[in-house]
């Protein structure tokens, strides 16, 4: 199937978005099909083959702060030649509502549309304001998809119509090799922690707790934490001042530091006390094969297969979190045993199996229908010679 | 005697009159700012109605319809209370300049409808808000100085009103590279 996929935000500035459509893309081009991106993008940035460049986006103000986009009637005209050129089976857009390449996409194309919206909104007037002008985009679109729960309440209260929900996929492939860094996870064993340190339901209090008990029993233990925000001497000072050597904070981390952090240790530490809906940086960690300790609290159980590919203890727990990541620590058998099934497990996360349930919405909405063409009605706005 | 008593009444009144006349000076600053406000307040106003005019007209794509009605909606008072006045109109005027500073903007809507006389509204009633921004900062300025000197300070010639604010925003709709000066 030829697949013409549109992405609103500049494709060299890194963001969810942009990460979501570059994994669909690969992950649906492996599994053979014919997929064209257009993203906003600054001419000398390097672009993977499968994206062409809408030219540079510019930043402007909207809904309180300043986003790049793409917009005006010379992009407009690239929107149409790209779909003129591309002669697409079915057009994907991603985040329609904001105002760049895929609303404009939306506006030009007619055929089997199929859109994606990522972010929740709180419930405001502005989308009530502006939907007239969105409307005739929207009511384009054939099919629909949310990528989480919040999502998709925001894009039934403010737009209409429904959506399916598929969650952002894994890339496990990128999680399975990376080379520990230098020294880790050393003779003494190593638990690792990724996430805001500000952030209370992130944990770290919990794990903090569990590791002055830890490193006690334990000599040569390490912890190694890795994320943005908070202060590494607040955080240093709520462990005992003996221990405190054996911390080492590195702040917020690249992409490939991250895979390497998860790499650097015997232990991975998802000691969330709530609020996530789905937990993926315990995903990205199984994808890993790093044996996992976590809370026991919903996402989790169910992306752990109930402790089967990971141990869980009692949330906010942190004698409990003491005993699990202890007996993890000191049973190399069982920790070689929960990686492979993390292995196992995590595969139902894959940007693959993803991509499939993507492509099912694709098969559904192009039935009966012809392909992907420009539209009279965006066809009397920009002339082509402009641009 | 006499002449002694006339000097010092005479010195007196004198004084008098001319501290009074300080008083009202001052007093007839801060309404002549009051005045400039409500003019300033009036060409933001009229900058918002016709940029929302421009944005529902249909003479725009979408995208750009939709950046400058979500600017235009965040400068209604009491609708973006996180975002004060000054922030939500340099927003409009930075949505504005990035639609009217694509190159070949105006050339792409020649001949449309209603069009130019549309985008002229719109860069003139900019170009008030930038004369109005400027006579009210200058009037704030004045009475500022005014109510600074020593004996408007020592004899509270201001009363209870309170020192005005200079009103600071981006209102340039002049793009650097573009060849033709907005406004008038």
């Amino acid at each position: 199937m030829k697949i013409g996929i549109t992405c609103p935000y500049s494709w060299d500035v890194p963001g969810g978005v942009q990460q979501h459509i570059r994994d669909l893309a690969e992950a649906l081009i492996d599994e053979g099909h014919r997929v064209s991106v257009i993203s906003p993008a600054d001419d000398d940035t390097p672009l993977p083959p499968y994206v062409t460049g809408a030219g540079r986006a510019v930043p402007v103000p909207y809904n309180g702060s300043v986003a790049r986009l793409s917009f005006g009637f010379l992009s407009v005209s690239r929107v149409r030649r790209w779909i003129r050129d591309g002669g697409f089976d079915v057009l994907h857009v991603h985040e329609p509502e904001i105002p760049s390449l895929s609303l404009l996409a939306c506006w030009v194309a007619s055929g089997p549309i199929v859109a994606t919206v990522h972010t929740a909104i709180p419930r405001s007037r502005i989308l009530l304001v502006t939907y007239p002008i969105l409307r005739t985009g929207m009511e384009k679109i054939n099919g629909r998809i949310a990528v989480s729960e919040a999502a998709r309440t925001t894009l039934v209260e403010h737009i209409g119509g429904d959506a399916v929900v598929i969650p952002n996929g894994v890339a496990t492939r990128r999680y399975r090799k990376a080379d520990p860094l230098p020294g880790w996870p050393g003779p003494g064993g190593a638990i690792g922690f990724l996430g805001r340190l500000d952030e209370p339901r992130k944990g770290l209090s919990v794990l903090l707790k569990a590791f002055g008990t830890l490193g006690a029993q334990r000599q040569g233990l390490r912890l190694l934490i890795a994320g943005p925000a908070g202060d590494p001497e607040e955080v240093l000072h709520r462990v005992p001042a003996g221990l405190r050597d054996r911390v080492v904070l590195l702040g917020q981390v690249s992409e490939e530091d991250k895979v390497r952090v998860l790499h650097s240790v015997d232990v991975f530490c998802s000691p969330n006390t709530g609020g996530e809906s789905f937990g993926i940086v315990t995903a990205e960690a199984m994808a890993a094969g790093v044996p996992i300790v976590a809370s026991d609290i919903e996402a989790f159980r169910q992306v752990l297969r109930n402790g089967e590919a990971g141990e869980l203890f009692a949330a906010g727990d942190a004698a409990d979190l003491g005993r699990a990541a202890g007996r993890l620590l000191d049973d190399p058998a069982r920790r070689a045993g929960l990686s492979a099934a993390a292995l196992a497990a995590v595969a139902d996360y894959d940007w693959s199996v993803v991509a499939r349930a993507v492509f099912s919405v694709y098969e559904t909405v192009v039935l009966g229908r012809t392909q992907v063409a420009v539209t009279a009605a965006g066809g009397d706005f920009p002339q082509d010679g402009l641009a | 005697m006499i002449t002694d008593i006339v000097i010092v009444v005479a010195a007196a009144l004198l004084v008098g009159v001319y501290v009074s006349w300080r008083a009202g000076r001052i007093d007839r600053l801060h309404a002549r700012v009051d005045m400039a406000r409500t003019a300033l307040d009036v060409t933001l106003l009229r900058r918002s109605s016709v940029a929302l005019e421009l944005a529902t007209s249909g003479l725009l794509d979408p995208a750009t319809s939709l950046l400058l009605a979500g600017a235009v909606h965040g400068t209604r008072p009491g609708q973006n209370n996180d975002r004060p006045r000054d922030l939500a109109e340099s927003d409009l005027t930075r949505a504005l300049r990035a639609a009217f500073s694509q190159p070949g903007f105006r050339a792409s809507l020649s001949g449309k409808e209603g069009a130019d006389e549309l985008l002229t509204e719109v860069e003139a009633a900019a170009h008030q808000v930038f004369l109005a921004r400027k006579f009210y900062n200058d009037m704030v300025a004045a009475t500022r100085e005014a109510r600074r000197r020593p004996l408007a300070r020592l004899l509270r010639l201001s009363g209870k009103a309170k020192p005005p604010e200079f009103f600071e925003m981006d209102d340039s709709l002049i793009a650097e590279n573009s060849t033709a000066p907005l406004g008038l």
